[in-house]
């Protein structure tokens, strides 16, 4: 059944976007992560005009991570303390992120940038994740205890504060820094950053996995949220309709996604997010590299009316 | 003597074509307004008309018929990658200046054989002559506007359809066009032509009518009109989908 979308001005198969937004949303459950490094790409790829992809995808989120988020915090793993002040950093970070996209945009080259941002965060991220799951997984199956939580340079910075939920008492700068960096690859890139944060709160706050993927959910609707209300003001490229589809699936997903989640051990959890993460880096890697099969491409300069 | 009587015809029809157009199209359409609803997924008009005249048909050349359907115009940036460094990139760009959204020539005979090339360059009919493209600097311009039509071609967006117009008795004509279900709003103009040995006899524009309707119409408005409040109604939908969704779960885990 095909769906005419008012805002994008193409048609899709209800289905076929139903189908992505349930994928998205069982991702999202049980990772935290919001999904857009996936679901932008694929929307592009069944036809979306760019602008109204990164737009609506950002929308689709919402809805999936307050699922998501909510049956988090009924099991009491969301850290709102923590969540705040990583949000407080990231509105710093945002507001330089899109300083340096219209620079870019400016030079000519912002989708390379943009594609070349994905492909190092996500091999970075993906591949450092990997190898440090695969060893925690080795180490336990052996019995011996993770060792993680060893102290470092974070932990003597000033500014202490008390995180209960996280069972953390550690400075509030790294938090802040880190929301900020997060904040600007979300502006550049036109994703909630889950995917970086996830592994940051991780492995430079040091905060246990189950109580990441709950406040990054949380911090990732705050971010999508503002980003939505951005760009339905300023460029009009908001499709609700596609954006309901996304989210039927999608919210759907997310519960699904979120028992799977509870189901499975935290360093299984974090290999198959690794995994997840690779192979995107790897297809966009690819296509970049190899001959693409249509030199060309189009893109109509349409004013809006 | 019937060479006089060529050379007299050939004179006459000449009198006639400069002073009012001996055959006149009269044209039906199957609708001359397409809807787009949400569950729009394509439309196929038809397109049927007569030949009015009040001589008998002149014996000269045979009557063709040339039909064309054209969406907006438009605007177009073309970008062409090449490889940089191992990676492709894009690296040449051409703005074409105006091209239709929507372009599909149907007609009677072979192209050639319908239209002559003087005709097709004065009236642009062709997919070749639809798009216009001036003033860009950049060498080799062609294979960019070239580019263009291959991939609307393929897309469906463009087509020349030859002899899928039905001519009976040099006087009914019609044909069918389809439109994909990717269309945008507008006015799209609808030609028609009559030829005869290439040259053009009488032509004949209306306009079919595209436009969003019912909920499409009211969204698309509103995201215009009213962004705040579009932007606060996505948000709204979104949250109460995923409150909707976590309720809905607990209750049926709860039982």
């Amino acid at each position: 059944m095909y769906i005419y979308l008012p805002i994008a001005e193409v048609a899709v198969n209800a289905f076929l976007v139903l189908g992505l937004g349930g994928m998205v949303g069982v991702l999202s459950g049980m990772f935290g992560v919001g999904g857009g490094f996936l679901l932008t790409p694929l929307l592009f790829f069944i036809g979306i005009p760019p602008s109204v992809a990164v737009a609506t995808g950002a929308n689709q989120i919402v809805a999936s991570s307050v699922s998501g988020v909510l049956a988090h915090l009924r099991r009491r793993t969301v850290d709102l303390k923590m969540g705040m002040i990583l949000q407080a950093g990231g509105l710093v970070g945002a507001t330089l992120g899109i300083v340096i996209f219209n620079y870019l945009k400016s030079l000519g080259q912002v989708d390379l940038f943009v594609t070349l941002c994905y492909v190092v965060f996500l091999g970075i991220v993906g591949g450092l994740m990997f190898i440090e799951s695969l060893n925690a997984l080795r180490k336990s199956k052996r019995g011996a205890p993770a060792a993680r939580k060893q102290r470092s340079w974070i932990h003597a910075l000033p500014f202490k504060m008390r995180f209960r939920t996280s069972g953390l008492y550690i400075s509030v700068l790294p938090p802040i820094l880190v929301g900020a960096f997060v904040g600007m690859l979300t502006a550049i890139m036109g994703v909630g950053g889950g995917f970086i944060m996830v592994p940051a709160m991780i492995y430079l706050l040091g905060m246990p996995t189950k109580v990441v993927v709950g406040t990054s959910l949380f911090q990732i609707i705050l971010v999508t949220g503002a980003t939505t209300m951005m760009h339905a003001i300023t460029n009009q490229t908001v499709d609700i309709v596609l954006a309901v589809l996304l989210l039927l699936g999608g919210v759907v997903g997310a519960q699904f996604g979120t028992r799977i989640g509870a189901l499975l051990r935290a360093e299984q959890l974090r290999i198959l997010l690794a995994l997840l993460v690779i192979l995107v880096c790897a297809k966009l890697a690819l296509d970049l590299l190899l001959e693409p099969s249509e030199l060309y491409s189009l893109s109509p300069l349409r004013e809006a009316k | 003597m019937p060479l006089m009587r060529a050379v007299l015809l050939s004179i006459c029809s000449l009198f006639w074509a400069t002073l009012a157009p001996a055959e006149e199209i009269v044209l039906g359409l199957s609708q001359d307004r397409v809807a787009i609803t949400a569950t729009f997924d394509g439309s196929e008009i038809l397109i049927f008309g007569a030949v009015k005249r009040e001589a008998p048909i002149p014996a000269t050349a045979p009557l063709e018929v040339v039909v064309t359907v054209s969406g907006p115009d438009e605007p177009v940036m073309v970008r062409h990658k090449t490889r940089n460094m191992g990676i492709w990139i894009n690296t040449e760009s051409v703005a074409v200046d105006s091209a239709p959204s929507f372009y599909a020539v149907a007609t009677s005979a072979p192209f050639s054989q319908a239209m002559s090339d003087t005709e097709d360059l004065r009236h642009k009919v062709s997919i070749r002559r639809a798009i216009r493209s001036v003033g860009s600097e950049i060498e080799g311009a062609e294979r960019f506007t070239a580019a263009l039509m291959r991939i609307r071609e393929e897309n469906g967006f463009y087509s020349l359809r030859e002899n899928t117009v039905a001519l009976d008795q040099q006087t009914l004509f019609r044909t069918a066009l389809s439109m994909p279900a990717d269309l945008i709003e507008g006015e799209y103009k609808t030609r028609i032509f009559l030829t005869r040995a290439g040259k053009v006899v009488s032509h004949y524009e209306t306009v079919i009518a595209v436009n969003k309707v019912g909920m499409e119409r009211f969204l698309f408005n509103l995201s215009r009109e009213q962004p705040a409040l579009y932007g606060v109604l996505a948000l709204l939908i979104a949250a109460i989908a995923g409150w909707g969704a976590a309720a809905g779960f607990q209750l049926l885990r709860d039982r």
